[in-house]
């Protein structure tokens, strides 16, 4: 494909300037550093190259000044990038309250995609132009880590616990999308590609490949199936709590302890659900191991998710963040 | 013999034989495999540690060869996996971790404080047959099907999913662990209670000081990696569970326990290779080593700093953000006391007397490498840009720097200040001079374009990449032949020095310290006469010349 050589790896988000800032200001630094003391060394070298054979040259013991000179420098230095780079960080880490999600479920070796209508992919991404994507993600199996170069992004997805992640595209194009943890023989063939259109296009492309029921819809008929319906009835008469109303909500435990009802509250309450009791209920239902899967649980939990009024409003408290803002530069 | 340094005091009568080389005291095999003798203990973990990076570079080779090409055309994905397994592994363990305390620090250590062996002999052998158990297992993990998680082992990748040879190879790294920790052990207590009389902390060598600090990061760190080695073990065999999530375990706890050890043991590595330079740098510019103390306790800071830093591993594994930010400004700490140290050396050649000797080229490499290596840990230890680079080529050719780059520098140019000490021969100089050169041009054209195709997007343990990454993996594998023509070159004409090299007088360079003292060989109890010190180290000048304005010009 392309034969002259790249330098630099090509930028479609909104993070990926602050992250390019950061290494850019690293880079000018250590250049500075690196030339200005090679450059030492090699005067230093010549200037005082041994010309006689008997040379003892003065010996200089060393100096205070000198010491906390190139002590104190080099520190404030260091801690102007590590303030440099956890600004972006947190900026990249939060995603604004109004992303759109797409569900990951990572498995040796490939990459399935869920969007909330339905569609679902194979180590293909396909996302809107400008709008805010986050990505929940779990792993069937061992650990693998979600990297698109272009977006200057990587998480680990890790078995038994949801990880996030969010960009903003904002370069129409295909880009590269890695496996970053080693995960056995298959590691490098775990790669796929990220499509990033433009608005009506995804839409487009969304209506296109519908097939079947949307999340929501698949995790309603998975609720029923599974009989979870019958104790977690929406009027609160069952033998299990509602879950009308409790995505992004504060849940009262037993023991007077509160948990946030989030994704991995509701995965942890279906495969361990003897680990946090809502207070007021006793000990009863069984665990759903083995009879679920991820994708089914990410399924659940957008039906669940879907019962809550608030979380359309004002999405849930652990995606809070600098909301809206565009990621500044 | 130079006496400026030392005069008698101790008049004990030597044993018998008093004087005679440490090579020819004693013939026959089991005069070597039975020896107390430091020396000679030393000498065999220079034999059995240049195997093992012979295998080691031979797996590296199969990486490089078959990275010439984006497909994955010349060995399977299976077969690739274990190749970079078993290179991680053997240079990991057996390699960079024992090469300069093992071999130099063996050697050097009591005869710089003025003893005449470790304080604990017996130990010191018992832990160079450790090594070897441990080297053992490891080498039957490679031809009992190999391993293929990586030398990281991570969970549950290794403890539940991986069909390979993890437990024995994880074993060998276990087992070599204790010789490790022993030797840490051998170095601490020599170092307190064997130091020769008038020798004070703060004359010490910087060699000494630099096996001191790393001594304590050996007896810390290294127990951790074997309980986590151990429990992955005991959930392969007997399906505890402690990292497997479906059984309630945590795969990050195994992270955190694996780093609290690996990130310290890149100081294990790199702490000695600092003290070689330190002796360098004043030996070829006769001067004393500037800001002595900065740099004696920059080592100390060093191992104390390097055990707080781990969780920069896990910045993008689901640790919290709070954890990543505190991870981060330690890691930007840690890189302090290593900068204070490259500008001390080179305060050092300020007005000395610099002569242009192979180890002085291995020095002046090290720079070049340790400075590269050092540098880019700050695009790591800033969590933005670490999001983007982690398990990237980014990464590889960072540690490579510094593990490879800068610890084998260091090692390689000890090994050539010190042959003369060790054989009684001079190795060739000129071979010396261009082998250094081709090590340090060959590893920048390997280990330099990873950096690109790093932050690029590479991600590293890939059997086949995307073709735009070609050009820099090409770059990559020419350098890789020109840096294995570097090494081999000192394991040929050390070899050929033995034999035809020219006889070493007892103190070659001018240089200071106690080990230049006594012969080349030197006896098999080092000082006929336990020497006192009166000097300060790397008193290459009477001191009454001192120059003491310095303070003033600043």
């Amino acid at each position: 494909m392309a034969n002259e050589l790249q330098l630099f790896p090509e930028s479609a988000s909104i993070g990926a300037a602050g992250v390019d800032a950061n290494y850019l200001y690293i880079l000018g630094v250590s250049v500075f550093f690196a030339v200005g003391i090679s450059l030492a060394i090699f005067y230093f070298a010549l200037r005082y190259r041994r010309k006689s054979p008997g040379e003892i040259p003065k010996p200089i013991h060393g100096s205070l000044a000198l010491e906390l000179t190139w002590t104190i420098i080099p520190f404030l230095l260091a801690m102007s990038m590590f303030v440099g780079g956890t600004v972006v960080f947190f900026r990249n880490y939060h995603a604004p309250a109004n992303a759109m999600e797409l569900f990951i479920v990572g498995k040796q070796w490939m990459w399935k995609i869920q969007h909330p209508n339905g569609v679902r992919e194979i180590n293909e991404m396909h996302v809107p132009l400008n709008r805010p994507v986050k990505l929940i993600m779990t792993t069937e199996d061992v650990i693998h880590s979600y990297f698109i170069p272009a977006f200057r992004i990587k998480r680990d997805v890790v078995p038994g616990q949801y990880t996030t992640m969010w960009f903003q595209a904002n370069k129409v194009g295909k880009y590269h999308l890695f496996c970053a943890e080693y995960c056995g023989t298959q590691h490098s063939g775990m790669i796929g590609w990220v499509h990033v259109m433009e608005e009506a296009d995804y839409e487009a492309w969304l209506s296109g490949s519908i097939r079947g029921e949307t999340m929501q819809q698949a995790g309603e008929r998975l609720f029923n199936r599974l009989g979870c319906a019958t104790c977690h009835k929406a009027d609160n008469s069952g033998r299990g709590p509602t879950l009308v109303d409790v995505f992004g909500r504060a849940v009262k435990l037993q023991g007077g302890t509160a948990v946030v009802a989030d994704e991995a509250y509701i995965r942890e309450s279906v495969l361990k659900p003897a680990s946090k009791i809502v207070s007021g209920y006793a000990v009863e239902m069984p665990t759903f191991q083995g009879q679920i899967s991820e994708e089914g649980l990410l399924q659940v939990i957008s039906y669940i998710k879907s019962l809550s009024k608030s979380v359309q409003a004002a999405d849930a408290p652990a995606s809070e963040a600098p909301a809206g803002k565009k990621g500044g530069n | 013999m130079s006496a400026t340094l030392t005069h008698p005091v101790d008049q004990v009568p030597m044993p018998e034989n008093q004087g005679e080389s440490y090579l020819t005291k004693g013939k026959g095999v089991m005069s070597w495999l039975l020896t107390k003798d430091h020396k000679r203990i030393a000498l065999l973990y220079l034999m059995s540690i240049t195997a093992m990076s012979l295998l080691g570079g031979f797996f590296a080779a199969l990486i490089r060869l078959e990275l010439i090409t984006p497909g994955g055309d010349l060995l399977s994905a299976e077969s690739y996996n274990k190749a970079f397994t078993m290179h991680g592994v053997i240079m990991v363990f057996f390699v960079l971790i024992p090469a300069t305390p093992a071999v130099l620090g063996n050697f050097l250590l009591p005869i710089m404080i003025g003893a005449r062996d470790l304080a604990l002999p017996r130990i010191n052998l018992l832990s160079w047959y450790i090594f070897i158990i441990g080297a053992a297992f490891t080498l039957y993990s490679m031809i009992s099907g190999g391993v293929d998680t990586g030398w990281t082992f991570y969970t549950p990748y290794s403890s539940t999913y991986a069909n390979s040879a993890v437990i024995t190879a994880a074993l060998g790294a276990f087992i070599s662990g204790f010789s490790s920790i022993l030797t840490g052990l051998n170095f601490i207590v020599t170092v307190h209670k064997m130091r020769a009389p008038g020798l004070t902390w703060f004359r010490l060598p910087l060699f000494v000081w630099g096996n001191y600090a790393t001594a304590l990061v050996q007896i810390l760190g290294t127990p951790v990696v074997a309980m986590t080695i151990l429990l992955v073990a005991m959930e392969r065999l007997f399906g505890f569970s402690f990292f497997n999530p479906n059984t309630g375990g945590d795969p990050i706890l195994f992270q955190h326990m694996f780093w609290f050890y690996s990130h310290p043991a890149v100081y294990l590595m790199i702490l000695p290779a600092m003290g070689v330079i330190s002796e360098l740098v004043t030996c070829f510019s006769r001067k004393r080593v500037f800001g002595y103390s900065f740099i004696a306790l920059s080592s100390v800071a060093i191992a104390v700093f390097g055990f707080l830093v781990w969780g920069h591993h896990l910045f993008v594994s689901g640790q919290s953000v709070y954890g990543g930010m505190v991870f981060s400004v330690l890691t930007f700490i840690v890189a302090i006391p290593s900068a204070v140290k490259v500008f001390n050396w080179t305060a050092t050649l300020y007005k000395g007397s610099i002569s242009y000797e192979a180890p002085m080229l291995y020095a002046f490499g090290f720079f070049g490498l340790f400075l590269i290596g050092g540098l880019t840990g700050l695009f790591c230890a800033n969590v933005a840009v670490d999001v983007h680079i982690h398990d990237t080529y980014f990464i590889v050719a960072h540690f490579h720097y510094i593990m490879v780059g800068g610890a084998i520098m260091g090692y390689l140019g000890g090994m050539h200040f010190w042959w003369p000490k060790i054989t009684g021969r001079m190795y060739p100089e000129t071979a010396g001079r261009i082998s250094a050169i081709f090590v340090f041009l060959g590893f920048n054209l390997t280990f330099f374009p990873q950096f690109l195709a790093g932050y690029l997007g590479m991600p590293r343990r890939y059997h086949a990449y995307p073709e735009e990454f070609q050009i820099w993996n090409i770059m990559s594998s020419a350098g890789a032949v020109v840096l294995a023509i570097g090494y081999t070159l000192p394991m040929i004409y050390f070899t050929w020095s033995i034999f035809a090299g020219k006889k070493a007088p007892a103190n070659p360079w001018g240089a200071k310290g106690l080990e230049w003292t006594i012969p080349s060989p030197p006896p098999m109890e080092n000082f006929e006469t336990i020497p006192v010190v009166t000097e300060e180290a790397y008193a290459y000048a009477p001191e009454e010349d001192e120059e003491h304005e310095v303070n003033h010009h600043v």
